[in-house]
């Protein structure tokens, strides 16, 4: 008997306990429901079916027939193919760029602070800016072919090229990104014992062993992080690629990323569930790459 | 002795390392800095001179007086920047704040939401969201721009970290004294989270004034355009016009900067935070 009253007070809310919390929540629960929980099982409706608009939607399920065409379409392997490339180029030079820049900067440098400031203004500039001053840059006639002729290397037509468009992509955004990483590394090096190395100092380690056998192990879980971020954020390549090829994705679909193909999915062939169902690809090659990586760091914890 | 000077060898190296990082980290801002006060014929004429011949104001003139949509993309950027910073410096807050402190219902299911929706990526709900902001008639409007942005998982979650290495006794004493749950957040527990939301405000700014994915999806009148987008549709009316690009490029730039200067000491430590503990 007084358990059950127990167990039917128990099952009543207390709105004097609860509703504060509802109250403090209501915002984040609104907003994130609307747009993010909401969206996720809609997006799932979305890609089984081929959307209409006409005046209204209009929905036919077509079952996974968005996601067998996946297979046939060849802009999509195009543009995994460009993002893949983009990614397996930008991620491990931007990471030891990073890396090696922290390390400078950590080595009992004067006036860290302002190399450090200094060092992090393209992080903070908007894509949107960083791509028209580099467009500027890449002309035909522009600052970066004047130096590499200067120097007697080859020019390029670095935004007409199909050869070389991705590439100049490439360069910006190494330059960009980087910084921000050696934010995190520099953090990650102060941290590091120096006992550690005074221990290793008098065993008779030199300044490259105590880099190889000391910092860069410390430093795996940092690196995992950088890496991981780096993936996810260059899979997701769009702005630059827009901005550059006028929304085109050239020349010659050298331009093309993902999200670009998604992007003109929706906005240009008016195909919902079809962009849909290359955002879940999308999703899947990420998260895939993500996982595959955490059991190359041996599943380190961040 | 000898080691000494190998030493400092070392150093020199160290620094020269640096200072041509540094310039080319410069180098694209300098020049496009240098472009914005030349007038177009100096820059078509192909010399790579740092400093303007002739020197002007010209561009600026051209983009502020001339171009009817600069001021009016310059207002809607600092419009929607400042309403989704100060919104979700708000509900961020209270939202970690229930989180970490409040015992209430489900509290664990919406932790774990929160967790879960931190991972899903944003392509996924970019269509379904357009479609809701149709539904709603959203399109195209401060709304559409403000509302979905207003809250954001991430910072709920480093709120809550927050919170709950807050000391506990400050919020007793008050609730002793009779203080509101909402009235211990208001007045105790905001002011002494300032750090952490100057961190947050400096992020969520600089994402919503970059934002370049969003706006290019769900505002088509050039009259509703944010500066990213403008910018961009500058680009195709003045194709060959490098000093008005680079003028309004520069002006996109500066607030980012301020702000950025403004708020260094807590955003670094902030990418501490997320870096090296996170």
């Amino acid at each position: 008997m007084y358990q059950l009253r127990r167990q039917q007070q128990k099952a009543r809310w207390k709105i004097k306990e609860d509703l504060p919390g509802y109250l403090f929540m209501l915002p984040a629960i609104l907003v994130l429901g609307t747009f993010v929980v909401l969206p996720i099982i809609w997006a799932v409706f979305l890609s089984l079916h081929k959307v209409q608009l006409l005046g209204g939607i209009e929905y036919e399920f077509i079952g996974f027939r968005n996601f067998t065409r996946l297979f046939e379409d060849e802009r999509v392997w195009i543009a995994l193919k460009n993002t893949a490339q983009y990614v397996a180029i930008v991620v491990p030079t931007q990471t030891v760029l990073a890396l090696v820049l922290a390390v400078t900067l950590n080595s009992g440098i004067r006036g860290k602070n302002w190399w450090r400031i200094l060092y992090f203004l393209p992080t903070v500039t908007s894509s949107a800016v960083l791509t028209l001053i580099f467009m500027w840059i890449y002309n035909t006639n522009g600052l970066l072919n004047d130096v590499l002729a200067f120097l007697g290397l080859p020019t390029y037509n670095w935004l007409g090229d199909p050869a070389v468009a991705l590439k100049g992509i490439m360069i910006m955004n190494i330059w960009s990104t980087a910084p921000f990483y050696m934010v995190i590394y520099l953090a990650a090096l102060q941290d590091i014992p120096q006992t550690l190395y005074e221990a290793a100092e008098l065993d008779g380690a030199n300044g490259w062993q105590k880099f190889i056998h000391i910092t860069i192990p410390i430093l795996k879980p940092v690196t995992f992080f950088v890496v991981a971020m780096g993936i996810i954020g260059t899979f997701q390549l769009f702005d630059q690629s827009y901005i550059f090829s006028g929304g085109t994705g050239g020349p010659n679909n050298a331009t093309l990323t993902v999200v670009l193909l998604i992007y003109q999915a929706v906005f240009r062939n008016l195909q919902m569930g079809y962009a849909a169902a290359i955002a879940f690809l999308l999703a899947v090659v990420i998260i895939t790459i993500t996982l595959i990586q955490q059991r190359l760091f041996g599943g380190e914890k961040v | 002795m000898k080691n000494l000077s190998r030493v400092s060898w070392l150093k020199v190296l160290l620094y020269i390392v640096l200072t041509l990082y540094a310039i080319i980290t410069l180098i694209p801002f300098l020049w496009a800095l240098s472009a914005s006060f030349k007038p177009l014929f100096e820059i078509v004429s192909g010399e790579s001179n740092f400093l303007p011949k002739n020197f002007t104001f010209d561009n600026y003139k051209q983009i502020f007086l001339q171009e009817p949509l600069f001021l009016r993309w310059l207002f809607n950027s600092v419009v929607i920047a400042v309403s989704v910073t100060v919104l979700n410096l708000l509900f961020n807050s209270m939202a970690g704040y229930a989180l970490a402190r409040l015992r209430f219902r489900g509290r664990h299911f919406w932790f774990l939401l929160i967790l879960a929706v931190l991972a899903v990526p944003a392509q996924i709900t970019l269509i379904p969201t357009f479609l809701i902001l149709k539904v709603f008639g959203w399109l195209n409007s401060y709304q559409g721009m403000i509302i979905p942005s207003m809250v954001n998982a991430t910072f709920i979650f480093m709120m809550r970290q927050f919170f709950i290495n807050f000391p506990k006794e400050l919020e007793e004493a008050a609730a002793l004294d009779g203080l509101t749950p909402f009235g211990i957040f208001w007045r105790i527990v905001l002011p002494l989270a300032k750090p952490a939301l100057a961190a947050q405000a400096v992020f969520v700014f600089m994402g919503s004034w970059n934002n370049f994915l969003l706006p290019v999806v769900i505002l088509f009148d050039p009259e509703m355009f944010t500066l990213p987008l403008g910018l961009n549709s500058f680009k195709g009316q003045y194709i060959s016009y490098w000093n008005y690009i680079m003028a309004a490029s520069m002006v996109f730039t500066l607030p980012a900067l301020a702000i950025y200067a403004f708020f260094n000491r807590y955003f670094i430590h902030s990418v501490t935070f997320t870096g090296g503990k996170g």
